[in-house]
């Protein structure tokens, strides 16, 4: 595994699209370990947060590092999960071995890896099924395995329960806290409440595309410091 | 009416006579058609995707091209494989000019475009979806172009169909580079203008519903292989 690339540290990051600016500012570090979840309603910039950390857009202002000797492929470290799941058209083995045929793991470790995170998902018994075919929750399930397989050191999650029913998405939660446990920092967006209370260790809480409060999870649950973390915790928060 | 009629029996009794001068044009046909397409699917695929997929110098200008070439007329695309193949051009000293060689090289300038157009745009489309996740496991330009058209395979096919229907129907550019000779360079759409030329009609409409008949077959056997893979491969 090397060196840890983390902290990942965000200095004055802004993002702005047709003129507005969506992301205002956003300074923080993420450390090694934790669960953290960019917890915010919609349209506060949640997704666009965890792209910007990701890499996959650029900041228009402000700057995204990580703590990493020069050189070292961060792209490779770190794996995103996104709200859809985009699947290949493939079997569901198939798209777990991807990733590793991308960066040329030699066929008889990819079985290895293979079988190991189809288990971790709950979906051995699928490994051969198309992909697409499998329901919305299977499907994000084979995400994560997908993501999991490069044993990545910061797993990034968009609102993956969004789009499920209530017994899908906890299967999702057991599996992040499968994925944590094996090691990986977990970075989340949510705006469900009940989800963050289960899975969080901090918050941040993202509100207008400013980030409001970073607190410890219990203290911020207990004790929101601004009116609008106050609001959103009670359910009325107007937007 | 009686045209049609006798056209009908004539190509029945064509087909079921298993006639040896017949079989051996469908046979030309066929080979010619498949080579051209096989080629122009080799080239035409990665073109298109990387059309699709690349930022180069010229790029927008090749895609317009493409796109109009699509429309070629096989007697010009014929004509100029002529004047490369003849003695005096460039590939002269080949001896390809009146060989099936010329024919598959003709009908493959004519169906590359067709590949390449039509695979860019599945491509483009495909790569929309897969943008993000394909940027986020930091997949490399080559990976993503054979990722694309991997997973595009089913709707590429229609492509190669599309491809497979010009190069089969096209007269103009395999009577120009092949010559129409006997036992040689003739095949189907050849032989229906000599046919209709020499005043033979229902003869030139029985080889007419022949070739109609083998485009059906090949394309219906390429759907059936594909309505077969699909659900295993989603």
């Amino acid at each position: 595994m090397g060196v840890s690339i983390l902290p990942l540290r965000l200095e004055g990051v802004t993002f702005e699209a047709d003129g507005k600016r969506l992301i205002d500012g956003v300074t923080f570090d993420l450390r090694p370990g934790t669960r953290s979840v960019i917890l915010g309603p919609n349209g506060a910039g949640k997704s666009l947060l965890l792209r910007l950390c990701h890499g996959l857009i650029r900041p228009s202002g402000g700057e995204v590092s990580w703590d990493a000797p020069r050189g070292t492929e961060v792209s490779h470290r770190q794996a995103m999960v996104f709200q859809r799941p985009v699947l290949l058209r493939r079997s569901a083995a198939a798209n777990v071995a991807y990733p590793l045929r991308l960066r040329g793991v030699p066929a008889r470790e990819r079985g290895e890896r293979v079988a190991e995170a189809l288990a971790l998902a709950g979906l051995s018994a699928q490994a051969k099924q198309a992909a697409r075919s499998l329901s919305g929750g299977e499907q994000q399930r084979l995400a994560i395995a997908r993501a999991w397989v490069m044993a990545p050191e910061v797993l990034f999650l968009d609102e993956p329960t969004a789009n499920l029913d209530p017994a899908a998405a906890r299967a999702i939660e057991a599996l992040i806290d499968g994925v944590h446990a094996s090691g990986a920092k977990i970075v989340m967006t949510t705006h469900d409440l009940g989800q963050a209370h289960r899975l969080a260790d901090e918050i941040l809480f993202l509100h207008r595309g400013h980030l409001l409060e970073r607190a410890e999870a219990t203290a911020f649950f207990s004790n929101p410091r601004t009116a609008e973390a106050s609001a959103f915790l009670k359910g009325d928060l107007s937007w | 009416m009686n045209d049609l009629a006798a056209a009908f029996s004539q190509a029945a009794s064509l087909l079921l006579g298993f006639d040896e001068d017949l079989m051996e044009i469908i046979g030309l046909s066929l080979r010619v058609s498949f080579m051209a397409v096989g080629l122009a699917v080799l080239l035409g695929l990665p073109l298109g995707a990387a059309v699709a997929l690349y930022r180069f110098p010229g790029r927008t200008v090749l895609g317009a091209l493409l796109n109009a070439f699509m429309g070629l007329p096989p007697v010009v695309v014929g004509l100029v494989v002529y004047l490369m193949l003849s003695r005096a051009g460039p590939l002269g000293v080949l001896g390809l000019l009146f060989t099936p060689a010329a024919m598959i090289l003709a009908q493959c300038l004519l169906v590359l475009p067709i590949v390449a157009a039509l695979s860019a745009q599945i491509v483009a489309d495909l790569s929309e979806e897969y943008d993000e996740q394909l940027r986020s496991l930091a997949a490399g330009p080559g990976q993503r172009l054979v990722t694309l058209l991997w997973d595009g395979r089913f709707s590429l096919m229609t492509a190669v169909l599309a491809g497979f229907g010009r190069a089969i129907a096209e007269v103009g550019a395999v009577m120009i580079v092949g010559g129409n000779i006997a036992h040689s360079t003739r095949v189907m759409t050849t032989a229906i203008a000599l046919e209709t030329s020499k005043g033979n009609l229902a003869l030139a409409l029985g080889l007419g519903l022949v070739l109609i008949a083998i485009a059906l077959g090949v394309n219906l056997a390429a759907l059936a292989l594909r309505d077969a893979a699909r659900p295993r491969h989603g």
